[in-house]
């Protein structure tokens, strides 16, 4: 073991008020000293100072097991510092990462590609690095990043053009470079890549330029592809019957990878969600369910075979990606423990799933659903509405009930708590939809009163609430039932932190970073950080002391306990 | 100048910054194309990407339609806006669509809308019978609670203005709402909401003070569901109510 370690291991006692002086000295010997092996990733839970993943654990729970901020001081957060990127950012360059912290190290990603090393104590930067992108990049939907993952002293990136980077850690030099595909045909990287064992697992956005997708492990050493999953199955390759025959549609099928994965050591099954299928709003070309667009697969971690699938939305036309963090919860389940998934979708339900077996558990809606009437006893949806050259009028909107934003779950409480858009709706209109190389491949753009990105210069939110609103959702996720919800008047494309003292951590469009007591969903503090909020805040402990960040607007925003 | 003249020298004006003619068959086309491949960054209605409102003419780096067309072909490196394979008659036809689309208007609509009526007249009866500018403002006069229609030409089309005039209620954009609110203590304030959030509300009162409120201090916050305009349908006349819809077209703003 070496010192580094001891020292890890140790900051848990931090937190609950030990030496924090002679603590402080040893992780900065400690930041020298020691690498991110995988057990140490596949362990988190024994270093919960650091944040070593985009969920913070291989189960993806975004909960903090650090207690100093508590529901009684909340009230005395701070803001520590503050880190300005360069220059307002675009509206559609969203700050949509979350930091990793290792051993008083913080690692993020700026719009789009540069990353940063940051004292995790003060912000002052140690290195930045930015990779030269292609003009040719096409990304639908800003040009963005949700963050980085660590291996040994190497840092994983992927970009906007559609390269994997590899980074020296402590220099913020590239090791090596690949490129996955081209990126004028709209392949982008915009997913904080997974490291499981000695791979790194990326797949590409860009459903909306008629990509086909794919899940890729890359050797961690080299970037070498080790394994690939098509997420769209050529002929061949089981599932491929989902599409229609005698047809290039499955080419051009979409099925992006958004979101980071998950991963169950036990089982060695590594889990991803996938988009929609390609064009979106116009099913024609597409007759059939369009496997494995809109669903969860579940993968063995070392050769990429299929071992489950389920699909959340079956031949979609209502853009409902299933882009979220796939939860894992071992969870007494019908009076015997049963190793779980729960899945909030942005189908407008959300789901527990049997991780094991893929089977069907529960589905539930958790916002006003009218496309639907319901999931039967098989897990597929009792489907009453498609998109009409006429248009039609569907809820939940083109945005989701909830979409990328992290949700998090609590061992503690049992709860599963959710970024949820409320009561929105949108209009689609079947429009063409003609694949050229490089274009989008979509149909037409639905209409709705909440705009997808929240844009400025303006006003926040002159929107009603029949318009429209936001909240963060508990849900017990034994019963189903809904525990308690927090309303705000704009939606949110904020993630959700739990801890385990019982605190949830989110924010919102209208730039409020705010904490709510976990079990009865009270609001306990609140900060006006003024950006809109397109991130998931992330917690961790330096010299002694929990920290709290979150990016709004162009800026990274850190937490602690006034002292 | 007769009144012909200067409808015409007006005409000229306005199409003097387009260098192209286009059919209807081309808006069309363009619309489609705008739909499918434009409006997922920059929305429907082409003003979701803040300095840019692509159907009000509103354009960064473009001052003609040739430059539009080869931003659309070529993108803008550095930037969000992506190169594309759009040939040149593609690209012509979303520029044609851009060109002819009033904000709001969905693809399909018809684009330019020609009003009929005399705007002099208008601005009369605007003045006079119709007491608009009891609660409007144009060009600095008036009063500020009601929307300010200096540029009320080039971001409604006539066919929309005249709609609101007979029918005031079918349409109160989110910017025009209006909303009561009763404090604790009893005060009653009202007026335009100018921005709300989970904790707080910001408007143009009445007394055209601007106040924010916070919500913990409110009894009650409710939005007028319909407008405060009078519906003209049985005050104007057809041919008045032309008028004015010629006057409102031919309000451009201070920067035409």
């Amino acid at each position: 073991m070496t010192l580094g370690r001891r020292v890890a291991r140790g900051f848990g006692g931090v937190a609950r008020g030990s030496g924090p002086a002679i603590l402080a000295l040893l992780a900065t010997v400690a930041a020298q000293a020691q690498q991110v092996t995988f057990d140490r990733i596949l362990h988190a839970d024994r270093e919960p100072q650091n944040w070593l993943t985009y969920s913070g654990s291989l189960f993806s729970h975004r909960h903090s097991l650090l207690t100093q901020i508590t529901p009684s001081n909340v009230k005395n957060l701070e803001l520590q510092w503050v880190f300005q990127t360069r220059g307002p950012a675009e509206p559609v360059e969203k700050f949509e990462a979350t930091p990793l912290v290792v051993d008083g190290v913080m690692y993020t990603v700026l719009a789009p590609n540069h990353v940063v090393a940051l004292d995790a104590a003060t912000g002052r930067m140690f290195w930045m690095y930015s990779p030269r992108l292609s003009p040719l990049a096409r990304v639908c939907c800003g040009r963005i990043n949700r963050g980085l993952a660590i291996l040994g002293d190497t840092l994983f990136m992927g970009t906007i053009d559609g390269h994997l980077i590899a980074i020296d850690a402590k220099v913020g030099r590239p090791v090596w470079d690949v490129a996955l595909s081209k990126p004028e045909l709209g392949y982008s990287l915009t997913v904080a890549p997974l490291v499981i064992k000695d791979k790194v697992l990326v797949g590409p956005a860009g459903g909306e330029y008629g990509i086909r997708g794919f899940i890729a492990a890359f050797d961690a050493k080299t970037g070498k592809e080790v394994w690939r999953f098509n997420t769209v199955p050529g002929p061949g390759e089981v599932g491929h019957e989902t599409w229609p025959p005698n047809s290039d549609a499955w080419e051009h099928g979409g099925g992006s990878i958004w979101v980071t994965g998950s991963y169950d050591p036990d089982l060695n099954l590594v889990y991803f969600g996938t988009g929609n299928p390609g064009p979106d709003w116009n099913a024609d070309p597409r007759p059939g369910d369009n496997l494995y667009t809109d669903s969860v697969v579940a993968l063995n971690a070392d050769t990429g075979q299929l071992k489950w699938h389920y699909q959340f939305t079956p031949h979609d036309e209502f853009d409902y990606d299933s882009t979220q963090v796939p939860v894992l919860a071992d969870i007494q389940w019908q009076g015997r423990p049963r190793k779980v998934m729960l899945w909030a979708n942005r189908n407008g339900f959300w789901y527990a799933l049997d991780r094991a077996s893929g089977e069907f558990l529960r589905g539930k809606p958790f916002v006003r659903v009218n496309w639907a009437e319901g999931i039967d006893d098989k897990g597929m949806p009792k489907r009453v509405l498609n998109a009409t050259p006429e248009g039609t009028l569907v809820y939940p909107n083109n945005q989701g009930a909830t979409n990328w934003y992290s949700p998090s779950y609590s061992p503690r409480t049992g709860f599963f708590y959710i970024p949820t858009w409320m009561d929105t709706s949108s209009t689609y209109t079947k429009g063409p939809a003609e694949y050229k190389a490089g274009n989008q491949y979509t149909g037409r753009f639905p209409t709705m009163p909440v705009p997808p990105l929240r844009t400025g210069p303006g006003n926040v939110n002159t929107r009603t609430p029949q318009e429209g609103w936001g909240a963060i959702q508990a849900f017990d996720a034994k019963s189903g039932e809904l525990r308690w919800q927090f309303k705000m008047s704009d939606v949110t494309d904020s993630g959700v932190l739990s801890t385990a003292s019982d605190l949830v951590f989110a924010g919102g469009r209208e730039g409020y970073f705010f904490a709510l007591d976990a079990r009865t969903g009270e609001l306990l503090w609140k900060g006006n950080i003024g950006g809109q909020v397109s991130a998931g805040p992330m917690s961790y402990a330096v010299n002694g002391r929990q920290h709290v960040a979150i990016a709004a607007g162009s800026a990274l925003f850190v937490y602690a306990l006034r002292q | 100048m007769t009144r012909a003249l200067a409808l015409l020298l007006l005409a000229a004006a306005l199409a003097a910054p387009q260098e192209h003619s286009y059919t209807q068959a081309d808006i069309e086309h363009g619309a489609r194309l705008y739909q499918s491949s434009c409006a997922g960054c920059h929305g429907p209605n082409g003003d979701m990407v803040p300095g840019i409102e692509l159907h009000r003419g509103q354009f960064r780096r473009a001052t003609n339609d040739t430059e539009i067309m080869r931003i659309i072909q070529s993108g803008i490196p550095g930037t969000t806006m992506p190169p594309s394979s759009f040939s040149d008659a593609q690209a012509g036809a979303i520029v044609a669509y851009l060109r002819t689309a009033a904000p709001a208007s969905g693809p399909g609509r018809e684009g330019v809308s020609v009003a009929r009526g005399d705007a002099a007249k208008g601005k009369s009866l605007y003045d006079g019978k119709g007491q608009c500018g009891s609660c409007h403002r144009v060009n600095g006069e008036g009063p500020r609670l009601a929307p300010d229609l200096s540029d009320v030409g080039t971001v409604r089309p006539a066919s929309e203005l005249r709609q609101k005039l007979v029918d005031p209620d079918a349409l109160v954009r989110p910017g025009n709402r209006f909303v009561d609110a009763v404090t604790k203590s009893g005060a009653k304030i009202s007026g335009r909401l100018l921005n709300h959030d989970t904790f707080t509300v910001q408007l143009l009162d009445s007394n055209e003070r601007l106040v924010s409120l916070s919500k913990s201090d409110l009894k009650e916050f409710t939005f007028v569901k319909s407008s405060p305009m009078p519906s003209y349908r049985d005050k104007l006349s057809a041919g008045e109510l032309d008028d004015v819809v010629a006057y409102l077209v031919s309000l451009k703003g201070f920067r035409p």
